[in-house]
């Protein structure tokens, strides 16, 4: 398959909302490109799995080279593995679905599908690229649009959040660029990945780079302290910012620290991976303590975000195959669910006009279907059985437990107690807000999910279903791949 | 051989799940009253087939000795080449009685419903969450590896939750739903640890497999794992206790047993189902299936397991001989007897004879639920007709529901041990197992045997005699046909349940085992029993003030029994004001003051430090001039006498 | 005696400080500019005395000379040019006046 493909539509989408007239078509145009991206995602995952159940075993498959600028390597180079099939994938359904919920976006529609669409644009050459060079750009690209978004279109203390998110993301970006620039100067030239990962730089090199990448890419996923940006950037951001924010941006960071930080520079994350599993525990248990205190719908989620992707943090700084396979789980679990978490708490808010969960309360009464879709995605979130979040949660519970040492141990169960602290703070949200008696009766007129809603949530809730019921797919698709970067890894251990 | 199609078996739990995926998504807008037929005809499909299989199982064994065959084994989840989390399907003796207690009382409760729940806004989602449930406890049952009794364990968790909370704008209601959520779920992470630690140590998340492992001497994997240990204690033992913390959790053992009383806001037919004779003896049910690893390799925490039922038996008995409120009295009274069942685990050994107290558990497990789900559907009766929970509303309707007196008293008798009713044979076996093992456990056993019987005459003397009712209408008191049958049905069971051979079907190693009811042994507990009636008849057939004036003469301990020995005020204190207030809310702080204050310091610093040095562009020109000379010459001096 | 390459280059270079020292101190930006002229003046005679003493078959310090001259002129009739156009902003040639360009 050509993975042009992947670039080609959002860019062609995105110049032609540019293009076109009126709203209706901005919108139409919007949700067919999107469409079509998710046509073309779903193509990649079915001719991926076939070229691999005919016996394809390189590591990365379609892939193409093209020379860009030969002085200085940098060469556009893409291909995928199962990790960014599965990655692709994840953007694809979020991408849909913030497409609909925008919907009734007023101001300037334009200008909003645009950004959304350069967003995604930036994520899916992000997944595909294989050089180091490429790759930054695409990164680069998914930041800018976050920034409008939040500063344009967001709510309370917009440019604050917009500010403190770029600048972060920014930060982080300058971290990267610098080891993207060691590893140039230390691989005698070289930005390309595979290139990289064959190279077996010296351990001492790797050492040096490595916190560069991983904290850099960290502030994308919220590393622990360096996580600020999350709870203030997803509650100004409108809603479908705050699900691309938190569904596609947090995954960039993540699946960077594992193709870009783990995969070229083994001996590193070996060595600093007790640190990551303390900063990841921290995050995790943290976030949940400091969500539960949490009043804002939105800073619930964000603060739960935090917690969430702890564990795919954990999960990489645990080394193990299955862990690492978790991890990942995790991050399309997470993805799908808080973009999901994130829509809902956007139309409970178009609808009541506050996201305060005190000030709410019965809306099942009035909203069924929303309230029942926020009950589902609070499930997914506290690890219920048949829902995505179980299966990547206990994938990175079972893989932490192999490495044989008391402190993982430790570590492990440590990160296990956070499943009761979620399901208070699940449970208080969903109580507080579907369940009990109504408290505000001008709620009573509020009316249910539009059809664009139900699709965007029915869209994700089915992506949930599809992880969470028969997890063998997702399984199969990103072990052989987290093999790959543990043979890396294991050489070190 | 058996003649049992798989297909068949799949039909057992995922009928109930066709009526809740059928019921959720079209109930509200196509079945709307009809939801009631849909649910109970899948469910009665599903009995009926548990039931055929029960009989193709049981008459099939291979010379007296029943096997645990896995007829279905799907590999869900893999992790490597040996550990995968597998959904399958075992048939073991008491895997398959479950699947008959199970698809029985849910039917029971399925026809209850139709007449009980009539005219409720939410009747089919009430019938779909019955369905969830019943899939749930079914698949839990059915389990064939460790890791599948856990995601079903969680699953039955939520379905309680949507049981109880079904009534959602009740503040109350809500309350309990999170509270008996949130506290299994504690549990739940200690199940989960220990599956954890079992798997790691056996290698396999398969119960048979596991079980093989963990019992043999010679396997390399118990050798290893025996070396492990952690705080002096070997890390099987932590982890067969872990595994018990999540069954005390859902079986609602002390100190776990704080939501089961309030889950009785529910609907009086979910809390028949849910907390009287499936989901509660999750745990006990647990315990059964990795029975041969308690007994083998941990005897320690077995004998765990023993003391705490044994005290949650005692302990719940005691409160419930205080409480009013009838469901809580039938809530206390089920944590008593499922105490029972744990204990009775507990004393038990492996093989033979040494069994009698796992198939004694097994036994109670399965009289009780009959007769606690027919208290239960009997207390929902009399609630549908005074509307409300409480006894002092009560008091002599035997006039106005016959049937239902009738079969409550039936069950009351049984619950109390009096022969031939089905309780006297169970907690006969269960008190001769407790007596062969463990004296002390023994005399908890016949005391609470005797409080039982007490505070259960106490409940049914209250509500059928006492004074006489303010009618309400000249109105029969009865429910209709559906609330009914239900109940005569129940009351069969209750009286002739006792008389299965259980023994015969049920051991802990799969061999037959004759048991037999010891006249001489059972004349103390029998007369205790009677003394317990004999008690209650004379405190509360009539109205009178003797009940007043034992409590006031018992009064501090009245009080602490009447609050529940304090144990929800402790926990109030220990998750409010030490979880909440000194976790969490710092946490929180720290986060938006310390963390965040770090990286808005950063962006303030930035802005100082920019503020500071603008001022050198001050716009005069003669200011630039200078900055241009001494630059100049510092540079001339620099290349001069420096760098040279 | 005959004056020797030190005494120029002494000249020169109290000329010089002469004129920096007026730029810096004078408000005024004729005074200023005409500050400026010393300084290239005190270069001028750098250069010119170089020439002389040291490559005296050359005419390169010469002609750098004439350069800086012209140069000169045309400075400053630019320098007036702006300074009329300052002083019909703000009615005053004080440099201090002028500080539009400040952060």
């Amino acid at each position: 398959m050509n993975l042009l493909w992947l670039i080609g539509v959002p860019l062609v989408t995105a110049l032609a909302v540019l293009l076109s007239r009126n709203r209706d078509q901005v919108r139409w145009i919007a949700l067919t490109g999107a469409a079509a991206q998710l046509g073309v995602a779903i193509m990649l995952y079915f001719l991926y799995t076939k070229e691999r159940s005919a016996g394809n075993t390189a590591a990365i498959l379609f892939q193409q080279d093209h020379e860009i600028f030969s002085s200085l390597h940098i060469r556009f180079h893409l291909g995928v593995d199962g990790i960014s099939v599965a990655m692709i994938m994840l953007t694809a359904f979020v991408g849909i679905a913030g497409a609909l919920v925008s919907w009734n976006i007023e101001k300037m529609t334009k200008e909003f599908y645009f950004l959304l669409v350069l967003l995604s644009l930036g994520a899916y050459g992000f997944f595909i690229s294989l050089n180091l060079f490429v790759l930054f750009f695409f990164l680069e690209i998914s930041v800018i649009p976050k920034y409008l978004l939040i500063g344009i279109w967001g709510s309370g203390r917009k440019e604050y959040s917009a500010n403190k998110l770029a600048l972060m993301l920014m930060g982080g970006s300058a971290l990267i660029l610098v080891g993207i620039l060691g590893l140039y100067f230390a691989s005698g030239n070289s930005f390309d990945l595979v290139e990289l990962s064959n190279m077996n730089l010296p351990a001492a090199t790797q050492k040096l780079i490595f916190p560069l990448l991983f904290i850099g890419f960290g502030v994308f996923t919220a590393l622990f302290p360096l996580h600020t940006w999350v709870p203030d950037g997803h509650s100004s951001a409108p809603t479908a910012g705050s699900m691309f924010l938190a569904g596609i941006s947090m995954k960039l960071g993540g699946y960077g620290c594992l193709r870009v930080a783990t995969w070229l520079l083994p001996a590193g994350a070996v060595a600093y991976s007790n640190i990551i599993i303390v900063l990841s525990v921290i995050a995790i248990l943290y976030g949940a303590f400091a969500t539960m205190m949490q009043k804002d719908l939105k800073y619930i989620n964000a603060y739960s975000s935090v917690s969430h992707v702890g564990f795919s943090l954990l999960g990489i700084g645990m080394l193990t195959q299955t862990a690492i396979t978790g991890s990942l789980m995790q991050m399309v679990s997470h993805g799908l669910m808080t973009a999901l978490f994130f829509a809902v708490i956007g139309m409970i808010y178009d609808r009541t006009h506050t996201r305060m969960v005190g000030e709410m309360g019965g809306l099942m009464k009035m909203m069924p279907f929303i309230s029942t879709v926020f009950f589902i995605v609070g499930l997914c979130s506290l690890g219920l059985p048949g829902l995505s979040g179980f299966v990547a949660e206990m994938t990175v519970f079972v893989g932490s437990w192999e490495n044989d040492h008391m402190i993982y141990r430790i570590a492990t169960i440590l990160a296990a107690m956070s499943i009761v602290v979620t399901a208070v703070y699940i449970l208080r949200a969903v109580g507080q807000t579907a369940m009990g008696p109504v408290k505000n009766e001008s709620f009573l007129t509020l009316t249910d999910a539009r059809w664009n809603e139900k699709l965007a949530a029915i869209l994700l809730l089915l992506a949930i279903l599809a992880i969470g019921l028969v997890p063998g797919w997702l399984n199969d698709l990103l072990r052989p791949s987290a093999e790959a970067i543990m043979q890396k890894v294991s050489a070190f251990k | 051989m058996m003649n049992l199609n798989t297909t068949l078996l799949l039909l057992i739990p995922f009928l109930p799940l066709a009526g809740f995926v059928i019921l959720g998504l079209w109930g509200r807008k196509i079945f709307k009253a009809n939801a009631g037929w849909v649910g109970t005809l899948l469910m009665l499909a599903s009995f009926l087939i548990a039931v055929y299989t029960a009989y193709e199982y049981f008459t099939h064994s291979s010379g007296g000795h029943y096997d645990k065959i896995v007829p279905i084994n799907y590999t869900w989840l893999k992790f490597s080449s040996t550990l995968s989390i597998n959904m399958g399907i075992m048939l073991d003796p008491i895997s398959v009685m479950m699947i008959v207690v199970v698809t029985l009382v849910s039917l029971m409760v399925h026809i209850y419903s139709l007449g009980y729940m009539k005219g409720e806004e939410r009747f089919p989602t009430y019938y779909a969450f019955l369905g969830l449930f019943t899939f749930s406890m079914l698949g839990l049952v059915l389990s064939s590896n460790l890791f599948q009794i856990y995601i079903f364990w969680e699953l039955v968790g939520v379905s309680s939750f949507l049981l109880i909370g079904y009534y959602y704008d009740r503040p109350s209601a809500v309350a309990a739903a999170k509270k008996a959520f949130i506290v299994t779920r504690f549990a739940d992470l200690g199940f989960l640890i220990g599956i954890l630690i079992l798997s790691y140590c056996a290698g396999t998340l398969d119960f048979t497999t596991m079980i093989n492992t963990l019992t043999s001497p010679e396997s390399s994997e118990l050798k290893t794992s025996l070396t492990y240990s952690f705080l002096g204690v070997s890390a099987l033992t932590w982890g067969a206790a872990l595994v018990f913390i999540g069954g005390a959790g859902k079986s609602a053992m002390f100190p776990l047993h704080i939501w089961l009383p309030d889950a009785m806001e529910g609907p009086t037919p979910v809390s028949a189902l849910i907390h009287a004779a499936t989901m509660v003896v999750a745990g006990v049910f647990l315990v059964a299936r990795l029975f041969p690893v308690f007994s083998f390799t941990t005897p320690g925490v077995l004998q765990v397991v023993g003391w705490v039922g044994a005290f949650s038996a005692g302990f719940a008995a005691i409160i419930a001989c205080t409480q009013t409120d009838i469901k809580r009295v039938l809530a206390y009274s089920t944590m008593s007897q499922i105490g029972y069942m744990m204990f009775a685990l507990g004393v038990s050994g492996m093989g033979g004879e040494e069994g009698a107290g796992y198939t004694a558990s097994m036994f109670h497990l399965f009289t009780h639920a009959m007769f606690k789900a027919l208290l239960f559907l009997g207390a929902g009766a009399v609630i549908h007709y005074v509307h409300s929970n409480d006894m002092k509303d009560m008091g002599g309707l035997r006039k106005y529901m016959p049937l239902t007196h009738l079969t409550f008293l039936v069950a009351c008798l049984a619950i109390a041990g009096i022969p031939p009713f089905a309780g006297f044979f169970s907690k006969e076996a269960i008190l001769h197992a407790a007596y062969q093992h463990n004296t002390i456990i023994y005399w908890i056993a016949l005391l609470t045997s005797g409080l039982t019987a007490f505070y259960m005459f106490r409940l049914y003397f209250n509500i059928f005699w006492n004074k006489p009712h303010q009618a309400h209408g000249e109105k029969h008191g009865e429910g209709g046909f559906a609330m009914m049958l239900p109940l005569v049905l129940l009351g069969l069971g209750a009286i002739g349940a006792g008389f299965i051979p259980f023994g015969k079907f049920v051991s802990a190693d799969g061999n037959p085992l004759h048991m037999e009811t010891d006249i001489a042994f059972s004349v103390l507990p029998v007369s205790l029993g009677v003394a317990g009636i004999l008690l209650a008849a004379w405190f509360y057939l009539k109205q009178n003030s003797r009940p007043d004036a034992v409590a006031s003469g018992l009064n501090g301990f009245y009080k602490a029994a009447y609050h529940k020995f304090y144990i929800d005020e402790i926990y109030q204190f220990v998750t409010k004001k030490i979880i909440f207030n000194c976790i969490g809310r710092p946490a929180a702080w720290f986060d938006r003051n310390v963390v965040d204050g770090l990286i808005n310091l950063a962006g303030s610093g930035t802005e100082a430090v920019s503020a500071g040095i603008k001022k050198m562009q001050s716009g005069k020109v003669q200011q630039y001039g200078m900055y241009f000379l001494v630059a100049a010459l510092a540079l001339a001096a620099l290349f001069i006498y420096i760098l040279k | 005696m005959q004056p020797g390459l030190y005494h120029i280059l002494f000249i020169s270079t109290g000329l010089f400080f002469i004129g920096a020292y007026g730029f810096f101190t004078r408000k005024n930006l004729i005074t200023m500019l005409m500050s400026i002229e010393l300084i290239l003046n005190s270069v001028n005679l750098n250069f010119i005395a170089f020439n002389k003493y040291l490559w005296p078959n050359q005419m390169d310090g010469l002609f750098f000379t004439l350069f800086i001259i012209a140069i000169a002129a045309a400075e400053a009739a630019v320098a007036i040019a702006i300074i009329i156009n300052l002083y019909r902003n703000h009615q005053s040639i004080d440099v201090d006046d002028a500080e539009e360009l400040k952060y």
